[in-house]
């Protein structure tokens, strides 16, 4: 392929990538080293509000904001340098209560709570999805041809579903006397609150984020197989190989690469981890990195928002996930440079 | 009674048709208005539609949107739906305008207590008010001999006979979902204190003798209710009392209705409501008062928001009130208190004081929802995870610019 059309076919994509990714990502940096504030002054307010009976007024000190000549409320940025960041990390409180050997009071603190929380999830999700994908391939790849299409079908179902959707249909399973809390507590024979602790919460959220997510390593998986040479296969056979020993050192060093890929896709994922907050309303028990950056962008009900804190901390995720990403990344570009790709 | 029921059964005939005829003008100009999407809204809105040529957008998300979209100039709408916390950051930007002369030509009509005034200044019109206060099931209390509660003692007192009595699955619900339902929890209780939230430098003052006593009474009462009740908001707390799982809740007054519909309610007559209790010997119900009203637009023509406001009127007078007397506990002139209202009137009389809303107080309920949870998973001791909310709110508070 010549240069020109070369230029020519990746030339959109990395316009929409400089557009859409790189331009609001140096926005986001910029702002996290920035804190933008409305100009106040203190003032004392009489307000009246609604009773049944009457109206009843108070009189209270509040901030008010600032105008211009023009009227345009009255707005100063300053830079901060790090210490947006610093407030999401807590520094100072992490290192006093690691310094008094308390991980208890380390893990209080919102952003190791979260980080805790999102790596855990990540790295055994991680295990699980890459298993019961290849499980599910071989499955299917050893299923009849008459019904493999029906299983195709049914195992992809729950990564079609929106990701939220999903969450909120496991959520309604077992929350209060949920179908499913029912028929555990039907078999215990025990009163089951599964809604009302942190473990059980957890457990639901690595079985709904494998349910949803093992079916596209099935995809990848299915896709692979059918690519293994049949011949060394057979010879394999030949050879006296169990089924067990041609998977180990046929099929899984075939499908290597795949199985990278697999990996380095769900580890971006799982990392940004939200919806299971979000679904199963876990904040009282249990956060994630990505949900403490929605909390701070999140307006409440006066308008407030804490877009600084929110930017260091989606910059912190970014650094995250390309951390987790590292060793993964760097045996890929060894591969390719060693020609094995 | 049945009189009374055919004129309802007329007005609501008219409005389904979308009839014309209950406006005293016709509306030739385009007038817009945002708002959240619950039942009061509808009606509103409805009886505003009659007039002609008006956009009426229903949105829960309405508090994200409002301040951006009456900041822009002209504004994007003419009218907005507020509460007492969502009309802070329009009132904070300047985005809406007084309302003194717009009043005085056509509002002759409206209650001295429907005015919403800051500095002297009309901002609002408040149509309707909303409360937590005590429902129970009069049945399951009259079996077991006891009184209706009338302070938080007496209703952990009440709970414990209740338990014993085995008569429900959990004595007590309670909108304790972690976030704004469990950090309005605190609120309503630490009023019940007396407590203040700040002091006069505006720097947060919860992490005292009566932060730690509300803390302590929600822990006591968590006790009795579905272990689960820290994913419980108002609806799932409603469904329980509907579906008889539990005998006594402080519960929103916009959700008494609910428990007489037969459609839905197994208990329909067996709940009683009645005022919100006090706590600690204090005298003030542990609960505040919210109103919701309408404001208009400060970027927009005069002429126009003469038009607007005169639509708004339409929405908000008596044959409105008469075909939706149930949806709300009106403020506006024709009103019927029902039993369903009886709690709400209760409370209010007994002194309940209006949520104390601000730009700081709307940082501290953020801080108070997110904080909270700790103590009642038993994480944090009270006055650690009041430290911690503190510490919370100083941050957010200097991030915004509203704490030096």
């Amino acid at each position: 392929m010549n240069k020109k059309t070369f230029a020519a076919f990746v030339g959109p994509s990395v316009v929409m990538m400089i557009l859409f990714i790189a331009i609001p990502l140096i926005f986001v940096l910029i702002q996290s080293f920035q804190v933008t504030q409305p100009v106040t002054e203190l003032v004392e307010v009489e307000k009246c509000t609604p009773g049944f009976t009457g109206q009843i007024c108070e009189t209270k000190i509040e901030t008010r904001q600032m105008f211009d000549d023009a009227g345009n409320p009255l707005r100063q940025t300053k830079f901060v340098g790090f210490d947006s960041y610093n407030k999401v990390l807590e520094l100072q409180r992490a290192g006093a209560a690691l310094a008094e050997g308390s991980i208890k009071a380390f893990l209080q603190i919102d952003f190791w709570k979260a980080l805790r929380f999102t790596l855990t999830f990540t790295l055994i999700t991680l295990p699980l999805v890459l298993g019961v994908g290849l499980l599910i391939a071989l499955a299917v790849n050893n299923a009849t041809q008459r019904i493999k299409g029906p299983i195709i079908f049914i195992s992809l179902l729950p990564f079609i579903i929106t990701p939220v959707i999903g969450a909120l249909a496991i959520r309604w399973l077992f929350i209060g006397d949920g179908i499913l809390t029912a028929a555990i507590e039907w078999y215990l024979a025990r009163d089951v609150a599964l809604f009302a602790q942190g473990w059980t919460i957890e457990l639901m959220m690595l079985f709904y984020r494998v349910w949803h997510v093992a079916p596209f390593a099935f995809v990848v998986f299915y896709a692979g197989l059918q690519t293994v040479n049949q011949d060394t296969i057979e010879s394999a056979i030949i050879d006296g190989a169990s089924r067990f020993e041609r998977l180990r050192y046929v099929i899984i060093p075939h499908m290597m690469p795949l199985v990278v890929f697999v990996a380095l896709i769900h580890l971006m994922d799982a990392y940004r981890a939200f919806e299971e907050i979000v679904g199963f309303s876990s904040q009282a028990h249990i956060i994630s990195l990505q949900w403490l950056t929605y909390d701070f962008l999140q307006a409440d009900d006066s308008g407030n928002r804490s877009i600084s804190r929110a930017s260091a901390s989606a910059m912190l995720t970014m650094i995250g996930i390309v951390l987790l990403l590292f060793p993964l990344l760097r045996k890929t570009w060894q591969d390719y440079r060693g020609g094995k790709i | 009674m049945k009189f009374k029921s055919i004129i309802i059964a007329g007005a609501l005939s008219v409005m389904s048709t979308g009839a014309m005829a209950d406006c005293a003008f016709t509306n030739v100009n385009t007038v817009k208005s945002l708002s959240a999407a619950f039942e009061a809204w509808k009606a509103v809105t409805s009886a505003m539609g009659e007039c002609g040529n008006v956009e009426a957008e229903l949105d829960q998300e309405f508090r994200t949107k409002q301040p951006e979209a009456f900041a822009a100039n002209p504004s994007l709408y003419h009218i907005g739906g507020v509460a007492n916390s969502t009309a802070v950051p329009l009132i904070d930007a300047g985005t809406i305008r007084p309302l003194d002369d717009l009043v005085a030509k056509y509002g002759q009509h409206l209650k001295p207590n429907q005015l919403v005034v800051v500095d002297g200044k009309i901002m609002a019109i408040a149509m309707m008010v909303n409360a937590q206060h005590m429902m129970y099931r009069n049945d399951i209390l009259a079996d077991l001999g006891i009184e209706a509660p009338q302070t938080y003692e007496e209703v952990l007192a009440a709970a414990e006979k209740i338990k014993a009595a085995g008569v429900v699955d959990y004595p007590l619900g309670g909108t304790y979902k972690t976030g704004w339902n469990l950090a309005e929890e605190f609120v309503n209780m630490y009023m019940g204190f007396d407590g203040a939230f700040f002091n006069a430098d505006l720097t947060p003052s919860i992490n005292n003798a009566n932060g730690v006593a509300a803390l302590e009474m929600m822990k006591k009462l968590t006790a009795y209710m579905d272990p689960e009740y820290l994913v419980s908001d108002s609806t799932y707390v409603q469904q329980q009392f509907q579906q008889g799982k539990i005998a006594m809740a402080n519960l929103w007054a916009s959700r008494a209705a609910a428990m007489d519909n037969a459609e839905e309610s197994q208990v329909v007559g067996k709940v009683t409501m009645s005022t919100a209790p006090t706590v600690g010997g204090g005298s003030t119900p542990a609960s505040t008062l919210w109103w919701d009203g309408i404001v208009i637009a400060a970027n927009i023509s005069d002429s126009a928001a003469d038009n607007a406001f005169r639509v708004a009127m339409e929405g908000l007078d008596k044959e409105m009130v008469q075909a939706n007397n149930d949806a709300a506990v009106w403020l506006v002139d024709g009103y019927e208190p029902t039993a369903a209202a009886a709690g709400a009137f209760a409370t209010a009389e007994n002194g309940a004081k209006p949520y104390p809303a601000s730009k700081q107080m709307s940082l501290m309920h953020t801080a108070l929802g997110n904080g909270i949870a700790a103590y009642l998973t038993g994480e944090k001791s009270a006055s650690a995870a009041l430290a911690d909310i503190e510490a919370a709110y100083t941050t957010a508070a200097k991030e915004g610019g509203l704490l030096n």
